[in-house]
């Protein structure tokens, strides 16, 4: 009986350990594309929180089921289950696996945020970045109630879209002008909140070309759902294609779309609100955005 | 362990001119139970509020364009749905629970100060109108959401003076004032007040979560009423304690806000908790499992809750040595929680189950609670919460937890001690309908928030790209499904006290000194105070509680 009690519990924990594997694989496809270095380790980190996740949900759930299941009362049966009030080992036991298992996902945790520090170009790309860190190829980010614009300062170019080269450190200087935005692209996986009054220094590496949205993750007023921009990873040649493109063109006003919405609604049924600020003049923007 | 229980501070008062029939509901009563359940009928009408703030939300994400409401009324909407959620219906009801059970559990006649027990309780009514009222002013209601967290909030479109920021601040202000009444009023009782015999490790842990919970209540809130007030001189008075533009910092209210708003999650689960405990073992009909080690960990929870706030600002500019630390407090604190969810699964293991309403709701809650505690774990380790920080997955967290575990759970407390409370039985037939649509409907309409948030799309939004949709529309399916489920419940509760079927002092047979007495109990509770000679859950034991049953 007791042989037979421990062959089952066996077979349970064996289909959902395989259960909770293959979910932990699956999570990778619930995220946008992997377009940064950065996230293949936030990829890798959260499945395996998936993993773990998924076995402890599952056997919380199927011994719950189970008694739902096999043990509930007669309809007419009145009387009480065995008074067990406890069971010190097996307490003892059951402070220990949760204990272990988060200071666990504490370090592999600290192990990832580690690598995402210190992955600087120098360790996987020799040649173009290394001249170009720190020579003043830092982009300037500027956010205000509600639009983005981008600073290219040594090349003299200003954009709504941010264009990056690939699998080239990116440097950032992000400024906030008037409240509490965040610089957020999903297919990076990167966030960071900017204060105003006090610029920040962001880094991080793209690792794959395409065309992603940047998003302001920080509330901020009334348009704050319409803060989006564009973001364009492409080869380093094209990256400097653009540069050199956009830099012989005059700005010119661009399209922004809380701009429009304030301007075009003169009948809004709404309340007051912050009055957009001007759209950027930039050398580059996109009509389509 | 000594017997340190003071049987009884007496009190006051005018408690005889008071009515008897139902209009004692309606006035300035001093009964600690009359208090409890109007806190839980004003809160309830206030969670209907907050649901018709949540159908416009839902509404308005129906399709990607923000084409329902008009942007500022959008964001007018969840700023007031989260507020009245938490501050006029889910501390209020866990509050009224506490009024009520506490003082019967453990064997007194009513609270340590009856008086200010009845002026914490008007308080939110006061501030219900405050906060509701600035729908009148221009400008309309607060828009900053419910961190209102500066320079958004100190922006103030329409330049009046008494604007909705302001009335907001103000509706704060006075609720924290009022809970931390509560709260002294709470601890004293449970410290003070307890039956003979009713020592430590024979109090319920509904009486140990309570005690824990508002023990937080008493170091945390005077951060965020002290926050609030120096916003509120921002704001008014044209100082600069968070203006950036004037040399402030606006860092630091988000300090001063999470100080108390990240232990403020745990003053609403902890009860939660208690409720739990006490449900398992009278529909598995079982010993808790465990019951000092819940009892207690209780307690450090407490202690835990105070030092992982930041885990809500690793975005916010907070340097890589302070992220670690805190993603290293908050995994610890999930350790307790862990110990209660294997307690809990003890206790129904083996036990026999009888699956009426309550129990429903509480296994419900179980199994939601433990989705969102493992999706707190994933926020808690900062590389993933970079990316889903400010995301619909946070938002699919804590209504896992708030929907999920503790709007679950308070439908089973109340399910649970309706007949106590009124003398009556509830209809078995739409509790359980109640709790189908409600289980259905949480999920339906906060699981498609973790795809969302993880896919990249930001929280309070009012419009979103196309891509989105597919969640959204099942979202506010579920939405609209959750709206609807509060129907059987307000048939069954209002039917059921005017006219359910009339039942005994313990029609769960359950063990507890709430129900050795009269249902609805007697003005004074206990005719003699009880002298209490076990451990509570004693299922299956054969043993007295007390020793003067029959003289109660
Ligand atoms: C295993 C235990 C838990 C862990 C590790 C955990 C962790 C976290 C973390 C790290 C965040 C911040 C995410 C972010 O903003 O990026 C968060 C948000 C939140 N959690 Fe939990 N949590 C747990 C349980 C709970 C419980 C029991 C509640 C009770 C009601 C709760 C309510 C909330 C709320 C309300 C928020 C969001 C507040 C807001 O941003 O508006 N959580 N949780
Ligand atoms: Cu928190």
């Amino acid at each position: 009986m007791k042989k037979q009690t421990i062959l089952t519990l066996a077979i349970a924990a064996i289909g959902i350990a395989a259960i909770s594997w293959w979910v932990g694989q699956e999570s990778y496809t619930w995220f946008p594309p992997q377009a940064s270095a950065e996230s293949i380790l936030i990829d890798r980190l959260f499945s395996v929180l998936v993993t773990i996740g998924s076995f402890v949900f599952l056997g919380v759930v199927g011994a719950l089921i189970y008694a739902v299941l096999f043990q509930q009362a007669g309809k007419y049966e009145s009387g009480d289950g065995p008074p067990i009030e406890g069971n010190i080992p097996l307490e003892i036991v059951w402070t220990a696996i949760p204990f272990v298992l988060v200071m666990g996902i504490a370090f592999y945790s600290y192990k990832i945020y580690d690598q995402m520090e210190i992955r600087g170009p120098m360790e996987h790309d020799h040649s173009a970045a290394m001249v170009m860190s720190g020579s003043g190829d830092e982009i300037e980010v500027i956010a205000k109630q509600w639009a983005w614009e981008f600073r290219y300062p040594a090349q003299k170019v200003t954009s709504t879209e941010l264009h990056l080269p690939v699998n080239q450190r990116a440097h950032l200087i992000l400024k906030a002008q008037d409240v509490i935005h965040g610089f957020y692209i999903p297919a990076f996986r990167l966030k960071q909140d900017m204060i105003p009054g006090q610029a920040g220094n962001f880094e991080f590496t793209p690792i794959l070309a395409g065309k992603y949205r940047l998003r302001d993750s920080q509330y901020s007023g009334t348009y704050f759902a319409a803060m989006q921009a564009n973001v364009v990873v492409e080869p380093a040649a094209d990256y400097q294609n653009w540069l050199r493109r956009s830099a012989a063109t005059t700005p010119a006003i661009a399209h922004n779309t809380a701009f429009a919405e304030y301007n075009q609604k003169s009948t809004r049924a709404g309340w007051k609100t912050i009055v957009p600020a001007a759209p950027p003049i930039v050398n580059y923007s996109n009509p389509n955005d | 362990m000594t017997n340190i229980s003071i049987p009884e501070i007496d009190i006051d008062t005018n408690r005889s001119h008071e009515p008897e029939d139902w209009r004692r509901f309606f006035g300035f009563s001093t009964d600690h139970k009359v208090i409890g359940i109007q806190y839980i009928v004003t809160a309830f009408f206030f969670f209907l509020v907050g649901g018709v703030f949540a159908m416009i939300i839902r509404g308005e994400l129906l399709t990607p364009e923000s084409d329902l409401v008009d942007r500022t009324v959008y964001n007018a909407m969840f700023t007031m749905h989260g507020t009245v959620m938490l501050f006029l219906w889910t501390f209020p009801v866990l509050a009224g629970l506490a009024n009520y059970l506490v003082p019967l559990m453990i064997g007194a006649r009513d609270m340590a100060f009856p008086r200010l027990n009845a002026i914490a309780f008007w308080m939110i009514p006061i501030f219900g109108i405050v906060l509701i009222g600035s729908f009148l002013v221009p400008g309309g209601p607060a828009q900053s959401g419910w961190w209102s967290y500066p320079p958004v909030s100190l922006q103030n479109p329409s330049g009046n003076l008494i604007n909705g920021q302001f009335l907001w601040l103000l509706a704060i202000v006075l609720s924290g004032i009022s809970s931390i009444l509560g709260a002294i009023n709470i601890v004293t009782t449970i410290f003070r007040m307890r039956a003979p015999g009713m020592t430590w490790f024979r109090m319920p842990v509904f009486v140990w979560a309570v005690l824990s919970a508002q023990i937080i209540q008493l170091f945390g809130l005077p951060a965020l009423t002290a926050g609030a007030v120096l916003l509120l001189c921002d704001l008014v008075a044209g100082t600069s304690f968070y203006d950036p533009a004037k040399g402030g910092d606006p860092v630091l209210f988000q300090h001063f806000f999470w100080f108390y708003s990240h232990p403020a999650v745990y003053v609403i689960i902890l009860p939660v908790f208690g409720i739990f405990s006490e449900l398992f073992p009278v529909y598995a009909r079982k010993p808790l499992f465990g019951y000092k080690v819940v009892a207690v960990s209780s307690l450090i929870i407490t202690g835990l809750s105070a030092v992982v706030w930041v885990h809500h600002m690793f975005a916010s500019g907070t340097p890589g040595w302070m992220r670690m630390l805190f993603m290293f407090t908050t995994m610890l604190i999930s350790v307790p929680t862990g110990i209660k969810v294997f307690a809990w699964v003890g206790t129904i293991w083996g036990g026999k189950l009888r699956l009426d309403t309550p129990m429903l709701f509480a296994m419900g809650g179980l199994v939601m609670f433990v989705f969102s505690g493992i999706t707190g774990i994933m926020l808690a380790a900062v590389p993933v919460d970079i990316h889903v920080n400010n995301t619909y997955f946070v938002v699919g967290h804590f209504h896992y937890v708030i929907y999920g575990a503790t709007v679950m759970g308070i439908y089973a407390a109340l399910y649970h001690w309706f007949p106590k409370m009124t003398g009556r039985m509830y209809n078995e037939g739409l509790g359980k309908l109640h709790f189908a649509l409600t289980f259905l409907g949480t999920n339906l309409n906060f699981f498609p928030m973790h795809p969302l948030g993880l896919q990249g799309m930001p929280r309070r939004v009012a419009s979103y790209d196309p891509e989105f949709a597919f969640w959204n529309v099942i979202a506010s399916l579920g939405g609209f499904l959750l709206g609807m489920s509060t129907l059987p419940f307000l048939v069954n509760i209002v039917g059921s006290w005017v006219q359910g079927k009339k039942v005994s002092a313990n029609p769960w047979r359950a063990i507890g000194l709430e129900w050795l007495i009269a249902s609805p109990p007697p003005h004074e509770n206990f005719e003699e105070l009880p002298i209490v000679v076990a451990e509570p859950y004693g299922y299956g034991m054969n043993e007295p509680l007390v020793s003067n049953a029959d003289k109660l």
